[in-house]
């Protein structure tokens, strides 16, 4: 059933448990996200240094969908580079249907590529949740565009 | 239960399936469905008898004319205005409020009047006021609620004082259910020397209304929540407080002449309808109205009654349910809000939706009230006439699957 698809254990754990929950003292790169049809928050903290992402904080509220990708991605980035992250960012968007083109996964090893973010995947079918599962990456992308000066 | 099921018949869309499962639509204050004789007359009308009203001398503009002032005359009728210029066909509930803020309220409110308000308002029962405020220097005040999700006539005394000029208020909230305190409000609007508006978007289709018993000067609905199209409603008030009124959009078919720098406006109801009127729209309405006396206004009521009393002893059953709204169906209308453990209400729509279940998700644009409530969202079904108590078992099934799926012990 596809209801258990897109509320898999892990999305749910996600959801109750948020990841890097919080906000940063003093942010390098900032972003606030929200889906006004559907009332998804999210505030996102970025730590900058030589060109990584070394710490990330996030506060919101809205659906677990929404908050479980927030946290899911607050655990996935930190210590990579804005250029990984900007390549993190177009998979995600394809594994998610937002972009054309094959994700990359490992069918072989579910897990292996993106990690918990491939729990995601149930989401394309569900087309209205979609931007729930997106926000958080949008969000990510507006606040490090002010530093990556390439284009997301 | 008063059984209202043989009118299923008379609403197609009733009959698909969604997801594979038959469609339970319980969104009904977001919009109702149409029966075919809606949807026949706004067709009849396009077949037949197409034509801009009021400036044909030909057979056909007088037959539009003639549909398109029927249709006022049905709508004046149903809420018991005094004539049918009392009713302003409008946009809809918005376009109506709308029209009362700019044409009455930007003339009449000086700085430090007040408008008041109370805080389980539709925004579009606050923003238009915020706008005509913003421009007069007028302040909003609110009416609070009492902890059983009821307008507090307690506090009417410390709000509604000399300042105010204008206390506009909802009829039935689309959130809560909860009807509005129409005598208190209307009486202490009149005792200080306001004017009455009264958001009836979700009154008027669901209870009997009788606007000359109420009292109030002001009365906004819109056909689509009442069976009829979009793109419809009514304003009605009082001749009196529609003279005093001016105009909030100019244009063809409201003035009685046009010279260069300046214009006089045509008589009432047409000084308030600039431009060519939504005339099928107005049919279909007129249409509506017609179903809805043919039912009888308190069997729609009872059976509503019948089916939210049935609708909150279910959902009573649910562990971790939470309703927003009175208890009492007496009290209240067939809009049921409710959250349901740590599930966000958008999660809830998208389960209720595979079991081929319609609720509504979100703040119901009625954001200061989410506040009140101190959440940021609920889920809500609400009923019509068509709605039978079998639905109300779908939605409890699904609420049970959700509970099942987010492990909610």
């Amino acid at each position: 059933m596809s209801l258990d698809e897109l509320y898999r254990q892990v999305i749910l754990d996600h959801y109750r448990n948020p990841r890097r929950s919080g906000s940063l003292a003093a942010p390098d790169a900032h972003a606030d996200g929200n889906n006004p049809l559907c009332g998804d928050e999210i505030a996102l903290d970025l730590a900058l240094r030589d060109g990584r992402v070394i710490d990330v904080a996030i506060t919101g509220r809205g659906c677990s969908i929404s908050q479980a990708s927030a946290s899911m991605m607050a655990d996935r980035i930190v210590g990579k580079t804005l250029a990984e992250i900007d390549a993190l960012t177009h998979q995600v968007k394809r594994l998610l249907d937002i972009e054309e083109g094959d994700p990359g996964l490992d069918p072989e090893r579910p897990g292996a590529v993106l990690g918990d973010i491939e729990s995601l995947a149930g989401v394309r079918r569900f087309p209205v949740r979609v931007k729930c599962a997106d926000l958080a990456w949008t969000t990510l992308a507006e606040a490090l565009a002010p530093h990556s000066g390439t284009p997301t | 239960m008063l059984d209202l099921s043989h009118l299923r018949a008379d609403f197609p869309i009733l009959d698909r399936q969604v997801h594979g499962k038959p469609l339970v639509y319980l969104d009904s204050a977001a919009t109702t469905q149409k029966p075919v004789q809606v949807l026949d007359a706004m067709d009849d009308y396009y077949r037949h008898h197409n034509a801009n009203v009021h400036r044909g001398a030909y057979t056909m503009a007088e037959e539009a004319t003639e549909l398109y002032e029927g249709a006022r005359r049905r709508v004046a009728r149903f809420i018991n205005a005094a004539a049918p210029e009392e009713v302003v066909f409008t946009r809809g509930t918005t376009s109506a409020i709308n029209a009362v803020a700019y044409g009455w309220g930007l003339h009449h409110l000086q700085p430090g009047d007040r408008i008041a308000l109370t805080t389980m308002e539709h925004h579009a029962n606050i923003v238009p006021w915020q706008l005509v405020a913003r421009v007069t220097g007028a302040e909003l005040t609110y009416l609070p609620l009492t902890a059983d999700f009821r307008v507090d006539v307690g506090a009417i005394g410390d709000v509604i004082d000399s300042r105010v000029k204008i206390v506009a208020f909802s009829g039935m909230s689309n959130v809560l259910g909860t009807i509005g305190p129409l005598a208190e409000a209307v009486a202490a609007a009149r005792a200080v020397g306001a004017i009455s508006v009264i958001d009836a978007a979700q009154l008027v289709p669901h209870h009997p209304t009788d606007v000359r018993a109420i009292g109030a000067d002001f009365l906004a609905f819109s056909a689509h929540k009442m069976l009829g199209p979009t793109g419809v409603g009514a304003l009605w008030g009082r001749r009196d407080r529609f003279e005093e009124m001016e105009p909030a959009e100019g244009g063809g078919e409201m003035i009685r002449d046009v010279q260069l720098h300046s214009s006089t406006w045509a008589d009432l109801p047409h000084k308030f309808e600039a431009g060519t009127p939504p005339i099928a729209e107005a049919v279909g309405f007129g249409a509506a109205v017609d179903y809805l006396e043919a039912v009888g206004m308190d069997r729609v009521r009872d059976h509503e009654r019948e089916i939210t009393r049935y609708a909150l002893d279910r959902l009573a059953e649910i562990p971790d349910l939470t309703v927003y709204g009175p208890d009492d169906t007496a009290q209240r209308g067939g809009a049921v809000s409710f959250t349901l453990a740590d599930i966000h209400p958008h999660d809830l729509a998208t389960i209720l939706d595979q079991s081929g279940v319609a609720v509504r998700a979100g703040h119901h644009c009625a954001k200061p009230l989410m506040r009140v409530l101190d959440v940021p969202a609920t889920a809500r079904a609400s009923f019509y006439l068509y709605n039978v108590p079998g639905e109300v078992d779908v939605l409890v099934a699904a609420l049970h699957e959700a509970r099942r799926l987010f492990g909610v012990a």
